[in-house]
């Protein structure tokens, strides 16, 4: 063995990592397999093995590659790595060093998209409950889009058509590739913050999946949700349908749409506003026929339509209650005179004056009281006679 | 009407508007109030329609300002 060069580890290993990287098809090799252990570091970098049927290969990202990822890689997920292969000296290990992850079959961003659209759903960014409502009578109206094209252009002819009234607010954005993203959420928080309008749409022209990809972003999206202005989404043709569709008050097929959805037509207002002079005018005649309904019927009341004829009618009345009442007080009096003629004859002869002039007398104790037996006086006591002419003034000698 | 005319706006004016329609038709108010309800409503319809008339839409680009205020430049789609 003495005759044979001795490597050191670091020596083997460098020797295996030069021998690897002087492959030229191995420094650009694509890789398909199958996702395990999938992890993502503190430090951004993601470690990972692809697996298929019969063996494994160790995988590392770098921060750099791996912020490029549109989907979030999970175990199980069938993908496509490019990358170089090399050695990582510190184990021995061989491994491929990723620059770029591909899902194989279903498109990375129809994941992504899926993978976002379930993460925000779980979370309740898409709950109905949150929805605002659109103002019927938008004044001011921010669009958030790119600044020129056939999207803005389109919108700003439509409200000019439907509602001239709405002031509209420009707010010029990219709409895509890496910056947009920022920008978009940069204006939503800029509206809101200042208050610049009281309706936003954001949204752009139609294109590819990734031409819209910004509305598909989660932060785009968390903006919208934050917006306490009303959001009504605008992206791309009627069958494109973006994360930021969910989570807007409203979603609007293109932008032409959203701008007849957020705003009446003046032709409707001209339409409401006869509406409102008849109704209105019909109200007030069929009040004022209400009350020259009643206005007649009073009219027709005797004592409107002939006054003296109705004050000779009631003088009648009262003549004839007098004529009456007089009957009745003449018979009352004569019945109640008779009745004091009978009274008086009665009384007359009731008269104890008449008893005495027919020759009785009447006996009175010295008190006054009127003697009717012998046994009410005592013997010596001093009586009186009434006669009916004068008194006697007599003592009694004795009972019977 | 004690009512600012210039500064009202168009949505308020038409819930107004709504409004007096509404109490003139249920017929309640005393006949001198209708009237002048139907005044008023009157007014505002002609104000209505002549804003609609009259109105012509703006359009501005709103710019971030010097000192992060929003400012207003008239919007063209060559900028």
């Amino acid at each position: 063995m003495a005759d044979r060069k001795i490597f050191s580890v670091s020596d083997l290993n460098g020797k295996v990592k030069a021998l690897l990287e002087g492959d030229l098809t191995l420094q650009n090799v694509l890789v398909q397999g199958e996702l395990s252990n999938y992890k993502v570091y503190p430090s951004g970098h993601h470690y990972f093995t692809m697996k298929d049927a019969e063996g494994a290969l160790r995988c590392v990202m770098f921060k750099g590659s791996a912020s490029k990822l549109v989907f979030k890689p999970e175990d199980g997920m069938k993908v496509v790595a490019g990358g170089r292969v090399s050695v990582f000296p510190r184990d021995g290990a061989y491994q491929l060093y990723v620059t770029a992850l591909t899902l194989h079959g279903a498109g990375d961003l129809h994941v992504a998209f899926e993978q976002l659209k379930e993460k925000l759903y779980g979370e309740g960014l898409f709950d109905q409950s949150h929805k605002k409502p659109i103002p019927r009578y938008p004044q001011r109206i921010a669009l958030i889009t790119s600044g020129a094209g056939a999207a803005v252009r389109d919108m700003i002819r439509v409200l000019g058509t439907r509602y001239p009234l709405a002031k509209v607010i420009v707010m010029p954005v990219r709409v895509q590739g890496a910056e947009a993203p920022p920008e978009i959420v940069g204006a939503l928080r800029y509206a809101n913050r200042y208050q610049v309008a009281d309706l936003i749409i954001t949204g752009r022209g139609g294109g590819s999946i990734e031409d819209l990809w910004a509305f598909n972003d989660e932060r785009v999206a968390r903006a919208i949700h934050a917006s306490e202005i009303p959001v009504i989404s605008a992206v791309g043709h009627e069958p494109d349908v973006t994360i930021a569709d969910f989570v807007a008050d409203l979603r609007a097929a293109t932008p032409s749409n959203a701008a007849e959805l957020a705003v009446p037509h003046v032709d409707e207002f001209r339409e409401s506003l006869d509406s409102d002079l008849s109704r209105m005018a019909l109200a007030i005649r069929q009040r004022l026929k209400l009350y020259r309904h009643r206005l007649d019927q009073v009219g027709q009341k005797p004592v409107m339509a002939s006054p003296i004829g109705y004050i000779i009618q009631k003088r009648r009345a009262l003549d004839h209650v007098r004529e009456r009442l007089g009957g009745v007080s003449g018979r009352l009096f004569s019945a109640k005179r008779e009745e004091y003629v009978r009274l008086a004859a009665s009384l007359d002869a009731m008269s104890p004056l008449k008893v005495l002039g027919r020759g009785y007398s009447v006996v009175k104790r010295g008190d006054g009281h009127v003697l009717r037996r012998a046994k009410d006086v005592e013997i010596g006591e001093s009586i009186s006679v009434v006669l009916r002419e004068g008194t006697l003034h007599c003592t009694v000698e004795e009972r019977g | 009407m004690p009512k600012t005319k210039k500064k009202e706006t168009f949505e308020s004016a038409i819930s107004r508007l709504d409004e007096i329609v509404k109490i003139l038709e249920q017929g309640e108010a005393p006949l001198d109030e209708a009237l002048a309800l139907f005044e008023e409503g009157t007014g505002l319809l002609g104000a209505c329609g002549k804003q609609l008339d009259e109105a012509e839409q703006k359009v501005v680009r709103l710019m971030k300002g010097e000192d992060g205020d929003p400012v207003e430049r008239p919007f063209d789609e060559t900028e």
